[in-house]
């Protein structure tokens, strides 16, 4: 983990209110596992000082370029959009621990469900699970046609399904409905989404091994200030519960109560 | 230049983190070496372990945050087990600031903390409701902040900084009232109570509703505060409130603060600590201030002499 100014290379729009950021510099080099975010420091703005917690898309080792994917959704991410290649962004990461591919063997059937935003954290995980010889199925579920983003990126790993709620593109509903729809014979499953579907994920797919990517309003996002906590499901847990930042933000289904 | 001395506190800087925004400073260790700190004030300190209240627990505000964490803490004999044990690798004077519910609570944990050998001084939040007077803060009422301040100090073996809370409307009225209790030191700011409702849902960002803001915002309230307090008492102040550079805590200085605490600032730059204290130097020089005491409380000492110790 480290603090490093990094040289914007790309920022553009992919989506409707999607952009996709590719900044260039050693700390790309530091990235241990798919999963893991980095905090970026989107400027001297009096509205808007807290750093953004962004998750890891692509990471190109020999190049030195971290991709990540993100929605504007508030001032800070507006702002960010507006950052131009060759700027330098501080960015302080890679932080968190990633989704755990070790004990996933070759030829293992690996499932990848993604809402939204949280579809960018498992374009590199797939990468890393195909380079170990897992065969990777990929669910990706948006509210909307116009806002579907790395579909094809995806479809290059392996197969990719999409579902939009509003049935624009794809299996109208969410990702559950692709899921019911397809009936999978799998090994493992990673999410990142919404908290309603990671709840969904945990309450009828718990049968395999499952990992969820969770996502919370931060502050310092390396443990320190304990804005992210979320409980342990274990009530006999030693601490009773766990950072989203440094413990996670990936957990195991069960591990955490997953906040409303 | 930077050297200064506060009861119980040989600093070799006035710079600190400010307790709850630093944890136990295992997490900032990772980026820089905790000796080269002035201080640290540790995370609060209860009775009994606290997880705190739901999330969201922060909430970006212009210029500051707001948050809510609830004191979440692993309880004082965990503290004392593992968190002071593991500081005693390093050489900095620990601060270590207490919270409760209720006196008895406050008393006990002083008690505790205060035998430790890496304690160097207590810092009390009074900012908490006291459950017993129907959940009015400590820090509201004069009477009542002393008496806590009291039993504290009876019982107490290192120096106690009493931590002032913004929201009252007489801030040297309390200053006083926890100085004649005996309070050793005085820590102002704490964060002002505020809030943020959701546009979308119309609904309080924090799960907790209200939150504390900090962070630059909140400076100028911290520096009249000081200003107003330090002309009162005789005894120092740890200075805070949206500190980021070293031009704060001169500003800081001037206005009457003995030594300050950075906050929300590690939260945007976890190295901001040591950031500032390596710019320190350069800008006393700029100055032509000999040394960082000379600094203190020159906003209203105006032409007097100021090198000597108060």
């Amino acid at each position: 983990m480290i603090n490093a100014k990094m040289l914007v290379i790309q920022n553009s729009p992919i989506a409707e209110n999607i952009f996709e950021l590719k900044v260039q510099g050693e700390l790309a080099s530091h990235v241990k596992a798919p999963g893991q975010f980095v905090h970026i420091k989107i400027g001297d703005f009096i509205d808007a000082m807290l750093r953004r917690p962004i998750s890891i898309c692509d990471v190109d080792k020999d190049s030195h370029v971290l991709t990540m994917i993100y929605r504007t959704d508030g001032k800070g991410t507006k702002r960010l959009s507006q950052c131009i290649e060759g700027e330098m962004l501080e960015i302080l990461g890679p932080l968190g621990n990633g989704f755990p591919i070790e004990t996933v063997k070759a030829g293992a059937h690996a499932i990848l469900v993604g809402g939204g935003v949280g579809v960018p954290p498992l374009y590199y995980l797939s990468k890393q699970l195909k380079e170990k010889g897992v065969q990777a199925t990929h669910i990706l579920g948006f509210q909307t046609e116009e806002i579907v983003f790395y579909e094809k990126e995806f479809n290059h790993l392996g197969p990719a399904y999409v579902a939009t709620a509003d049935g624009t593109k794809g299996t109208k509903g969410f990702v559950t409905d692709v899921l019911k729809e397809q009936d999978f014979v799998y090994d493992v499953m990673y999410a990142c989404g919404p908290i309603p579907m990671l709840k969904a994920l945990e309450t009828n797919y718990n049968g395999k091994p499952l990992y969820l990517s969770l996502e919370q309003r931060m502050g310092c996002a390396i443990g320190a200030c304990l804005a992210c906590v979320c409980e342990t499901q274990d009530r006999t847990d030693s601490k009773g519960y766990r950072k989203v930042c440094s413990d996670g933000p990936v957990f195991k289904a069960g591990e955490v109560i997953l906040p409303c | 230049m930077l050297n200064v001395s506060l009861p119980g506190l040989n600093m070799k800087n006035p710079v600190m983190p400010a307790s709850g925004c630093f944890a136990f400073g295992r997490e900032f260790n990772n980026f820089y070496d905790l000796n080269e700190l002035g201080a640290i004030a540790i995370k609060a300190a209860t009775k009994e372990a606290r997880f705190g209240n739901p999330t969201p627990r922060v909430a970006e505000t212009p210029g500051g945050m707001l948050n809510a964490i609830g004191l979440q803490n692993p309880g004082v004999d965990k503290i004392i087990s593992e968190e002071l044990e593991w500081l005693k690798s390093f050489e900095t004077p620990i601060i270590a600031n207490i919270a409760g519910s209720q006196i008895e609570d406050y008393v006990y944990t002083a008690e505790q903390l205060s035998k430790h050998s890496r304690v160097s001084a207590l810092e009390l939040n009074i900012s908490c409701p006291n459950v017993k007077e129907g959940g009015i803060a400590f820090g509201t009422v004069p009477e009542i902040a002393a008496d806590l301040t009291e039993k504290v100090k009876a019982v107490s073996e290192v120096p106690v900084y009493v931590k002032l809370s913004p929201n009252v409307s007489d801030i040297i009225a309390m200053a006083k009232a926890v100085e004649e209790a005996g309070a050793d030191g005085l820590s102002m700011i704490n964060t002002l109570l505020g809030m943020r409702i959701d546009l979308k849902t119309g609904q309080p960002i924090l799960a907790n509703k209200m939150g504390g803001l900090s962070g630059p915002a909140i400076k100028p309230i911290a520096i009249r505060m000081i200003y107003e307090a330090s002309q009162h008492v005789n005894i120092p102040i740890i200075g805070m409130g949206g500190i980021e550079n070293a031009d704060d805590v001169v500003e800081f200085f001037l206005a009457g603060a003995s030594a300050v605490a950075v906050g929300t600032a590690n939260f945007i730059d976890p190295l901001c600590c040591p950031k500032i204290i390596s710019a320190l130097p350069d800008k006393l020089k700029e100055m032509n201030v000999n040394h960082i005491n000379d600094l203190k409380g020159r906003s209203w000492r105006s032409c007097q002499k100021t090198s000597s110790s108060r």
